[in-house]
């Protein structure tokens, strides 16, 4: 008999080293998140993935599925402090998302909608970021960033490079590029690589291909970000 | 450079986990982080620049820009404000003639704040090239200023300018009791390991950091190691090693109990982690020294030397086959490093950024091997327990508060310094023995801890009631509470590590939303909206950090609503900022300074 956790009363089933996030996944239950992608090791930054385990507040991503494990994740309160911490990643950096490249097909600006987002309820940040437009294919727009580290993680566990990496400390951590020069034409990031297409936000882009899909034909234009995340994050289990 | 950098790595054995020493050399010699060092050492290490760069901007104390050669720290604990820091900052700069966060022209000088630098009670305090100037006034500085502006080294300051007091007030079980080098390691081999874990274990010892958990527990966790280490043969060896860490990176404002402890009972300490190591199987073990307390380093290696000399560390300890050694390291200004998890990654080389747990650093610490993470006075505490046993410790203190609690006391008092008292004692026997007089209230447990009145002076020190890591600060009815809760939020802010959302963005939208109400934009419903971000960050943050964040904010606004009710303003809404000040630069660019050229702030201020 296989072993089992409750999601929101829910009894699924659980593999032995499967976290919270990946039972879930596996059994059609979404939890709202930023930072996780299923293949790459988990994070726990964004904190959009809290759930209440046994009354403990956890992230979903990094916390081991347990026998008996009793899990909130659906619940008033949840999606409230999810949407604050949504509005949160918002304020701190310039998020125009009518003057954005990937509305429609942003992971932020999806999860802001499925979280019934509908002001920034803090006060904005306006803070300075810069942008490098140095590399032929790929540019890097600071403003959009959210620390969420996936290009980091994907240009060294896909990609086999070193490109990116997270610096600084608290309110003026910011994203680095593995160059003397610190210009991102200056690493060895292609455009076909894995970190340079995995941003959730529109922080990296590739260049020239900016509307080729209309607005209004994009992947989040047409559904909420729960099903497209559940169609197309299930866990592999090969592994 | 290219010579003293490679020197450096040599020396280091071109070891990335030893990036932090490295970087603290390159950044004493040169007075910032060259990039050029930088790509040498990332050759040297074999790890990428980005590893660096991140970690230079991650610590208070590295710059990747040139400071002065003469860098000036001042310390920005509470208790250096209420002694007068502000303006002997302001005296200093106009001294020095340079602002404060900036280098003067010459390159001679830098001035700026620091985290507290644990010298609450002979403050105001400060650094030099990270070396501690103590018991700052007038006639001090005019001296600092004087030998800074003829350029006169370090080594020819008066040493007084640099004189550090224990001021060990009142020793109790532990510290009136030490025990002789060498005594807790013969006492533990004659009652074998079992049976010295045994006597940890019924002393009902608990962390004395300020979380509590039990040390031997943990010490016993760490020796069975995670699962795979149950089938392993402990006869041939294939065990993975273990560490022993001692956090002695003290940062919490208003402790300063461990920079005693080191400097007067460095043996024992020592002594309790070669008991741990022992207890657990390890052969190496760190301690991990805040840089603020870098003048301790010398004196603690010439400890760990004679303890090499007596036999009571290296190889085959007492000449019972037991090796264990011990090696410094020193942090390099970021509080969260006094983080389990985040210390072991300040260890391992990298950023100060808390672990996610499980796994937990008794089953995967340093280099993922199984470690044990304790702080200074636990280590001094379980070498007492080794020699005098369990009974000696659990026949004081209360119920789930077994022996006794240094504390750190500061702020206002006739006497302050560091106090021994057994749990159970009360808040206001404490504040008799220090000489406090009409107070008002008390920071238990520094900014992370909590704020009680006058009204709750019978409360006793027990992790059952105030638990803490013993920062003990005091004010009378003279001060502002907000003047501390301003401060303490200020400083989570700047320390937050930045890793998660709700304490990287929560921390610096505390400080907004307060600063908001404490200079009298606020209007009602601002501190409603201020109680409703304190609990997101409490409730949602990674670690301890973000977790206590808003502790200064929720312990006073739960005894004074009144305080902050008075700072709004009686209208519904008010602007977040100063509108006429906002209008200072356009006047100065049209050259005008008439009634028209001025707004009022609000509807009301019109009429």
């Amino acid at each position: 008999m296989s072993k089992t956790i409750t999601i929101d009363g829910r009894t699924i089933p659980f593999e032995e080293g499967q976290t919270i996030m990946e039972a879930a996944t596996a059994a059609g239950i979404y939890i709202p998140h930023l930072c996780h992608h299923p293949e790459y090791t988990p994070h726990g930054s964004c904190k959009l993935c809290t759930v209440k385990v046994n009354g403990r507040v956890c992230s979903a991503c990094t916390f081991p599925a347990m026998e008996g494990q009793d899990v909130l994740n659906d619940t008033k309160e949840l999606r409230d402090d999810r949407r604050k911490i949504t509005q949160m990643l918002f304020v701190e950096g310039n998020h125009l998302c009518p003057g954005c490249e990937k509305s429609g097909n942003c992971r932020l600006q999806a999860v802001a909608y499925y979280l019934n987002m509908l002001d920034n309820h803090f006060p904005h940040f306006y803070a300075k970021r810069e942008i490098d437009a140095s590399h032929p294919d790929v540019m890097i727009d600071h403003n959009r960033c959210i620390f969420c580290t996936l290009c980091v993680r994907a240009s060294q566990q896909k990609d086999g490079k070193d490109v990116f990496a997270i610096s600084g400390r608290g309110i003026n951590k910011h994203l680095i590029v593995n160059a003397q020069s610190g210009l991102l034409k200056d690493t060895n990031l292609e455009v076909a690589d894995e970190a340079a297409h995995i941003c959730p936000t529109g922080a990296i882009l590739i260049k020239r291909t900016g509307f080729q899909v209309p607005i209004g034909q994009r992947i989040y234009d047409h559904q909420e970000i729960d099903q497209v995340s559940l169609e197309t994050e299930h866990p592999r289990h090969d592994e | 450079m290219r010579r003293f950098i490679q020197d450096l790595a040599e020396e280091n054995h071109n070891q990335a986990t030893h990036l932090l020493q490295i970087l603290r050399a390159i950044q004493t010699r040169y007075h910032y982080v060259p990039m050029d060092a930088i790509e040498q050492l990332a050759g040297l290490l074999h790890i990428p620049r980005t590893q660096i760069i991140s970690v230079v901007e991650f610590y208070s104390f590295f710059h990747l820009n040139p400071r002065g050669q003469y860098e000036l720290l001042i310390s920005d604990s509470i208790t250096d404000h209420m002694l007068g820091k502000i303006n002997l900052t302001g005296y200093l700069a106009k001294q020095l003639n340079v602002a404060v966060g900036a280098v003067r022209e010459d390159g001679v000088v830098s001035l700026d704040n620091t985290s507290c630098t644990g010298m609450c009670d002979q403050g105001p305090a400060g650094l030099v090239n990270g070396y501690p100037l103590t018991r700052l006034d007038q006639p001090r500085i005019d001296r600092i200023a004087d030998l800074i502006n003829q350029q006169r080294p370090l080594n020819e300051w008066p040493r007084e300018l640099f004189q550090v007091n224990d001021n060990l007030i009142k020793s109790g079980l532990l510290l009136g009791h030490t025990i002789a080098p060498g005594e807790a390691l013969e006492a533990t081999f004659k009652r074998g390991f079992q049976q010295t874990l045994a006597e940890i274990n019924q002393s009902g010892l608990r962390g004395r950091g300020g979380a509590g958990y039990t040390t031997g527990l943990k010490w016993h966790l760490c020796y069975e190691g995670p699962e795979e280490d149950a089938f392993c043969d402990i006869a041939t060896q294939k065990r993975q090693p273990r560490y022993v860490i001692c956090n002695a990176d003290e940062g919490e404002p208003g402790t300063f109990k461990d920079r005693v402890l080191l400097n007067s009972f460095a043996h024992q300490v020592f002594e309790g982690m070669t008991v741990c190591a022992a207890i657990i199987d390890a052969t190496h073990g760190f301690l991990y020294l805040r840089g603020e307390y870098l003048f301790l380093y010398d004196k603690l290696q010439t400890i760990l030397g004679e303890r090499r000399q007596a036999g009571l560390l290296g190889n085959n300890i007492l000449g019972q086959g037991f090796d264990f050694d011990i090696e410094i390291r020193l942090g390099a200004g970021a509080y969260i490093c006094g983080e389990e998890s985040a210390l072991i990654e300040s260890l391992e080389g990298k950023m100060g950024i808390p672990r996610n747990r499980p796994p937990y650093p008794v089953t995967q610490g340093y280099l993922g091997k199984p470690t044990v993470v304790n702080n200074v006075e636990t280590f001094l505490a379980a070498a007492g327990i080794a020699v005098y046993g369990s009974d000696w410790f659990a026949s004081v203190g209360t119920e789930k508060s077994k022996g006794t609690k240094i504390l750190s006391i500061s702020g206002d008092c006739s006497q302050p310094g560091i106090y021994e008292y057994l749990f159970g004692t009360t808040i206001q026997a404490i504040l008799n023995d220090c000489g406090a007089a009409d107070v008002l209230g008390v920071q238990v447990g520094g900014p992370s801890g909590t704020f009680i009145s006058s009204q709750e002076l019978n409360r006793k020190l027990a992790f059952e009631d105030l638990a803490t890591g013993g920062s003990f600060i005091i004010f009378n009815n003279t001060r502002n509470i907000l003047d501390a809760v301003h401060n303490f939020t200020h400083f989570f802010a700047h320390e937050s590590c930045g890793f998660c959302t709700p304490c990287r963005v929560g921390t610096s939208l505390l400080k907004k939303q307060l600063d908001k109400i404490v200079e009298g934009h606020g209007s009602a419903g601002d501190v409603v909206a201020l109680e409703e971000l304190c609990q997101l960050v409490k409730n949602h943050s990674h670690c301890g950090l973000g977790q206590t964040a808003a502790n200064p904010i929720l312990t006073t606004l739960e005894r004074y609503p009144e305080i902050y009710q008075s700072q709004l303003k009686k209208i519904s809404y008010e602007p977040g900022f100063d509108l006429d000040g906002a209008l200072e630069t356009a006047r100065r660019m049209a050259n005008r300074n008439d009634a028209g050229a001025h707004l009022a702030q609000t509807a009301e201020d019109h009429e």
